[in-house]
């Protein structure tokens, strides 16, 4: 539980005790709970992003997650994977650290900002479709949260592999306000689910970004808090269906979402709206998924009738 | 390899022990039995800066093996189960670390082996923490200045028991509280598999002055009842005389 930031100026070198590779520090990026992130050059002149800890079973837990997803073919599930080894610094003291791709994005709430509110639906289908794959794979992601995700090109990509835990095991590592435990709303082990809950909650803090805590009565103020936020009005029913348990995978989700989104696309029918709905609408998920243009269209359209 | 059971007690105070033997002496009696000490220090919300006194959680954490930390209230359910975790961690690194250098026939520990090997028995490590059984004793500390934090307390026991049962392994609580006048702790709640029905708990309180941590966690290791060790201790007059080290 000791907290150590490493303050490495740029130029600095950090080498591998084992394998002799040179990492260039170009800055320093971020520190959490067990490390310090830095941006840097490997010798041959690509840029990385390389953290620096003290706890190397910890460290080590994240690298072999890190590797894992790096073999799922096809789909990307967090950053690619480069190295791993220790470095001794000048005072003759061994520091693991580990090198992956560096993921240039911005902060979710900073990337929402002016943003309409079709973002949060369209964020979180985004998170949805790569959560099916990390699900299909086995694993649950655990410490889901907005501080975990970097928006890259318009598309929501996460960054710390640390939470994910195989399927059926105790989630390790949460954070109370996305953690469906803190408000009562069910079990610590890794089920699909479990992630669900974060992603309902990564929406609400959407709607709410000052947080808030749960009180007496945790699932009243969830549903209070639902209530009182009109940005995420569209998404009530989904959120709700998803707390009552009426959503059991991300496929599912997305799908809920993907028909808000559509819903508001076409003119008032109600009978046309259900069928598309049902019907999966896969159009919405390519427009939303795919191509900014694509966004842009669904955006405008929806704005227009809102 | 198999760590078999994990033994631990978790002391969860707010000052300085000011009666009867020292703690940090019977936190390494307890390690010395395979029970590790974790304790943790709980200030109010409302309180700033270190108070005075609390050094001591940290050394008693550190005679028996364990896991410290001094955190607010609201952080205590996060920080019980956190400290229960690294705990636990720890002593299976422990273990881990003796089989390796058994088989390596020299003094190596995990953070030592090159990376790719590293890589493996960490993950035998995590296997073992989702898989191995534990027992929890958890002693609360009850003396007046606790008296407002008891709810934060029982929320947090709760939600220490939600986080463990979602392990493989099997679990076994068990919450004493002191001081108590006459036996030194008072049992709250006997050997269960889970924390969630502790509603009448800590009403029934009575506290005098003294904080006697000592004494209570020499009761807490007693307390470890219908163990076999625990047998053994009882029939003889002081069985910590004995261990010296
Ligand atoms: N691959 C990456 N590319 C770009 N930035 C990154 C990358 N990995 C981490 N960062 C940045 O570094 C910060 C800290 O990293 P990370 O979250 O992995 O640390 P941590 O110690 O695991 O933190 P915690 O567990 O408390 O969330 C992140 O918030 C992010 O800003």
């Amino acid at each position: 539980m000791k907290k150590q930031v490493f303050d490495l100026s740029p130029g600095s070198r950090v080498t591998g005790k084992w394998s002799g590779c040179t990492y260039t520090i170009i800055k320093k990026v971020g520190a959490g709970a067990c490390g310090t992130v830095f941006l840097c050059r490997s010798h041959q002149g690509d840029t990385y992003a390389l953290k620096l800890g003290e706890d190397s079973s910890r460290m080590m837990l994240e690298v072999n997650m890190l590797k894992k997803f790096s073999k799922v073919q096809g789909v990307k599930l967090g950053p690619s994977f480069v190295d791993v080894d220790d470095w001794v610094d000048v005072s003759g003291r061994t520091h693991p650290f580990y090198v992956m791709e560096y993921v240039e994005g911005t902060p979710v709430t900073e990337f929402l900002k002016g943003k309409t509110k079709d973002w949060i639906g369209i964020l979180a289908i985004q998170l949805l479709a790569d959560l099916e794959n990390l699900h299909k794979a086995g694993f649950v992601f655990g410490d889901l949260k907005t501080d975990n995700l970097l928006v890259s090109g318009s598309k929501v990509r996460w960054i710390d592999v640390g939470g994910v835990t195989a399927i059926g095991r105790a989630i390790k590592e949460y954070t109370e306000f996305y953690d469906r435990g803190y408000w009562n709303m069910g079990s610590r082990k890794a089920e699909p689910t479990y992630d669900l809950f974060a992603v309902t909650m990564i929406m609400m803090e959407m709607g709410h970004p000052k947080r808030f805590e749960k009180g007496s009565h945790p699932q009243k103020a969830l549903e209070n808090k639902l209530a009182s936020s009109p940005i995420l009005k569209p998404y009530r029913r989904v959120i709700q269906q998803c707390w009552k348990g009426n959503i059991q995978n991300a496929t599912q989700m997305k799908d809920h979402l993907s028909g808000v989104l559509m819903k508001r696309k076409s003119p008032p029918a109600s009978s046309r709206q259900r069928r598309v709905h049902n019907k999966k609408s896969e159009n919405v998920e390519l427009a939303a998924l795919t191509v900014a243009s694509g966004v842009f269209f669904a955006v405008s359209i929806v704005s227009f009738f809102f | 390899m198999k760590p078999g059971r994990l033994k631990q007690i978790l002391l969860l105070t707010d000052g300085c022990s000011n009666h009867g033997e020292d703690p940090v002496v019977v936190a390494a009696l307890a390690r010395n039995q395979g029970i590790t000490v974790n304790v943790i220090g709980v200030l109010d919300d409302r309180q700033s800066g270190k108070p005075q006194g609390l050094e001591e959680v940290e050394s008693i954490a550190e005679a028996g093996g364990g896991v410290s930390q001094i955190v607010y209230q609201k952080s205590l359910s996060q920080t019980v189960q956190m400290v229960t975790r690294q705990a636990m961690t720890q002593t299976i690194q422990g273990v881990v670390n003796k089989e390796l250098q058994e088989i390596l026939g020299k003094k190596q520990t995990i953070e030592e082996l090159p990376p790719e090997q590293r890589g493996e028995v960490v993950e035998v490590v995590d296997e073992l923490g989702e898989s191995c059984d534990l027992e929890v004793l958890v002693l609360v500390d009850t003396s007046a200045s606790m008296h407002h934090k008891l709810p934060t307390v029982k929320e947090a026991l709760f939600d220490l028991s939600l986080s463990l049962n979602a392990r493989s392994g099997s679990n076994q609580f068990s919450v004493y509280a002191f001081p108590d006048p006459k036996k030194t702790i008072t049992k709250m709640v006997g050997w269960t598999p889970e924390l969630g029905e502790i509603h009448g708990i800590f009403s029934k309180l009575n506290s005098g002055g003294y904080t006697p941590t000592g004494p209570a966690l020499k009761e807490a290791l007693y307390a470890f009842a219908g163990k076999p060790l625990d047998e053994r201790l009882r029939n003889e007059e002081d069985p910590y005389e004995e261990t010296g080290f």
